[in-house]
């Protein structure tokens, strides 16, 4: 009774601030302006299927990529010294410290046609390379700012993994490749499946970085979903339509991806 | 028989400290030696060097005549049972018993045979699919023994592995791993700090202090003979008095002079003096070399242990039989049951 009551202003929080506005997003998504039932929306947003895969497959991409960054260098991490450890996070954390937007502007100023790296490579007789504006600059973004969300999970888990677990496995034969194989792979894999959350969902949705780095030529569901909104197209049903079924999609996918846990550790989404 | 592990002049040093100060033991192939001793003695450093996860900073690892020092635990003829046994917790029991097994790949059929087989040994029949962390702390102990058991390596390391059970538990495992190493015919190294556990089930026990080892020998010897206080203490509850040997058998304690055994000292040299709560005797104050006063009686459901003060000394003294609270009553003891050894070097243990 008492935790009960403890919880409460958490539930009405959520009550408010989670549930009232799904609800709406929902309610917007299947009325029309005059606020009559229809599908209307829903049937529309079919229009932009190139845009959803685009989304998907950027973000997948980045995310494969943050995961191969990632899984060593959080490895790397729990084999240093404990003191060692804690400065190397910082490192890690130390850009997301710094504004998102700032972050993203600098890698502007970098890859454009005049931007930094080009300038340095005519020097060397080589270039100008068309980077800004590309999907290969969406990804990077995205890469660069969600990295930490994927190294982060990892080497929590990771650095709580036994370290008799792993003496044993060296202990019934396993030399160290094996040891990552058999024992520390499948033992991070909760890790591994929150990290991909953490990168996935919020890369998926973004609109700052297809629009700085990508252009007006690599919109992403992000973008789409902004306009209906704030731009001109303005179109709200549109827009609530559009965020119901990405988020059917995460919900998905998400569901497909807590199979390859184990029962008692699903990912929270 | 030949010696299956032999460490030489073995010194490990660990942030500036002296761990293991020189260690050299010889185990025999097919026995069960135990290293006994208190925290913080070497006992488990030892184990470790043996299981090469840990190098020592100088001397000499043999096995089996050859020189492992620098192979790595995975090329060793070894396997453990670790402290918290260590199971992996993403594997259901079968497949943490067949771990070993499928590392070397082994054809699928063996594999199963050989678990089976383990299982058989452990109790653990019809376990197969439970997941390791549904098990309890006595059923996850056995599935540790048939993990490292099924790859049958020449020696079986066990690191204080009954540490974890309760009493009766621990009881019916210790003659179960005495049965398992019988019956197998290997060496077992078994650590512990509990002398009772150690006196059970060992061939051989190696009692260590402070990176050194004190004493090795069969139970019984080192129950009957310890050769120093500190073994003396440890196993078993002891009397510890300061003496003095005046000539060959005669000791003098507290001032009185008593008959024993003991020779070969330099005449009044100062001696440790041990004396079993079990081998004194009360008898009447006025027939007695050495008087005191029950200080205080505790029943311990086979014997009544009982301090008693006298000159200076507290006495703890087994009997069936309790002395009255306050008395003064007499002591006495058979002069071969009056240990008289060197007096420690080191006095502080």
């Amino acid at each position: 009774m008492k935790q009960k009551l403890i919880a409460a202003p958490y539930l009405v929080w959520m009550a408010v601030f989670i549930v009232v506005p799904l609800l709406m997003v929902a309610y917007f998504a299947f009325t029309d302006g005059e606020g009559r039932f229809t599908l209307d929306y829903i049937a529309e947003v079919g229009k932009y299927t190139d845009i959803f895969v685009r989304s998907i497959w950027l973000a997948a991409i980045a995310t494969v990529i943050c995961l191969v960054i990632a899984y060593p260098l959080a490895y790397i991490l729990t084999k240093m010294e404990k003191k060692r450890q804690s400065t190397m996070l910082m490192i890690v954390m130390l850009p997301m410290w710094m504004n998102f937007l700032l972050r993203t502007y600098a890698w502007m100023t970098l890859l454009g046609n005049n931007g930094i790296i080009n300038t340095l490579l005519g020097y060397v007789g080589l270039g100008p390379y068309k980077m800004l504006n590309t999907e290969g600059a969406v990804v990077l973004g995205m890469v660069y700012n969600y990295l930490p969300y994927m190294i982060l999970p990892l080497y929590s888990v990771m650095e709580k993994i036994d370290k008799s677990l792993i003496e044993a496995a060296a202990d019934l034969g396993c030399n160290g490749a094996r040891v990552l194989a058999k024992v520390i792979f499948p033992l991070s894999l909760p890790g591994v499946t929150s990290g991909i959350t953490m990168v996935f969902v919020p890369a998926i949705s973004t609109f700052i970085i297809s629009r700085m780095l990508g252009g007006g030529g690599n919109l992403l569901i992000g973008d789409l979903i902004e306009m209906q909104f704030l731009g001109n197209s303005y179109n709200p049903n549109l827009g609530a339509g559009i965020s119901l079924v990405l988020m059917v999609i995460i919900l998905l996918i998400m569901t497909i991806m807590n199979q390859f846990d184990s029962d008692d550790e699903k990912v929270l989404i | 028989m030949k010696n299956i592990i032999s460490l030489q002049n073995i010194v490990v040093d660990f942030d500036g400290e002296n761990i293991l100060q020189n260690i050299s033991l010889n185990i025999r192939d097919k026995e069960f030696v135990t290293l006994l001793g208190p925290s913080g003695c070497g006992k488990t450093t030892t184990l470790r060097i043996i299981g090469g996860f840990l190098e020592p900073n100088s001397g000499t690892v043999l096995f089996d005549g050859k020189k492992i020092n620098n192979l790595p635990p995975y090329k060793r003829n070894v396997n453990t049972v670790f402290q918290r046994y260590a199971l992996f917790p993403h594997l259901n029991v079968y497949d943490n018993i067949a771990f070993g097994l499928k590392v070397q790949k082994l054809p699928e059929k063996e594999i199963r045979t050989r678990v089976a087989e383990m299982l058989e040994l452990v109790n653990l029949r019809g376990f197969e699919k439970r997941g390791v962390n549904h098990l309890s702390g006595g059923q996850q102990q056995r599935v540790a023994i048939a993990r490292a058991l099924v790859n049958r390596p020449k020696v079986l390391l066990l690191d204080e592995p009954l540490g974890a059970l309760d009493l009766k538990l621990r009881k019916e495992m210790q003659i179960e791993l005495k049965r398992i190493q019988q019956s197998l015919e290997i060496t077992f190294v078994y650590v512990t700090h509990d002398q009772e556990e150690a006196l059970t089930m060992s061939d051989t026990v190696v009692v260590m202090n402070k990176g050194n080892i004190q004493q090795i020998g069969s139970p019984v010897d080192i129950y009957n003979e310890p050769v120093n206080a500190f073994v003396a203490d440890f196993i078993g509850e002891s009397n510890v008095l300061k003496g003095v040997m005046l000539k060959d058998c005669l000791v003098e304690i507290s001032g009185r002079q008593f008959e024993c055994v003991d020779k070969g000292f330099a005449e009044n040299e100062a001696v440790d003096v041990v004396i079993r709560p079990e081998d004194v005797q009360l008898i009447p104050a006025e027939q007695a070399q050495i008087t005191g006063v029950v200080d205080s009686v505790t029943f311990k459901g086979v014997h009544y242990e009982m301090l008693i003060e006298a000159y200076d000394f507290r006495w703890m003294v087994h009997s069936t039989k309790a002395a009255e609270l306050g008395s003064t009553v007499g002591m006495t003891f058979d002069p071969y049951d009056i240990h008289v050894m060197k007096k420690m070097k080191d006095e502080t243990f």
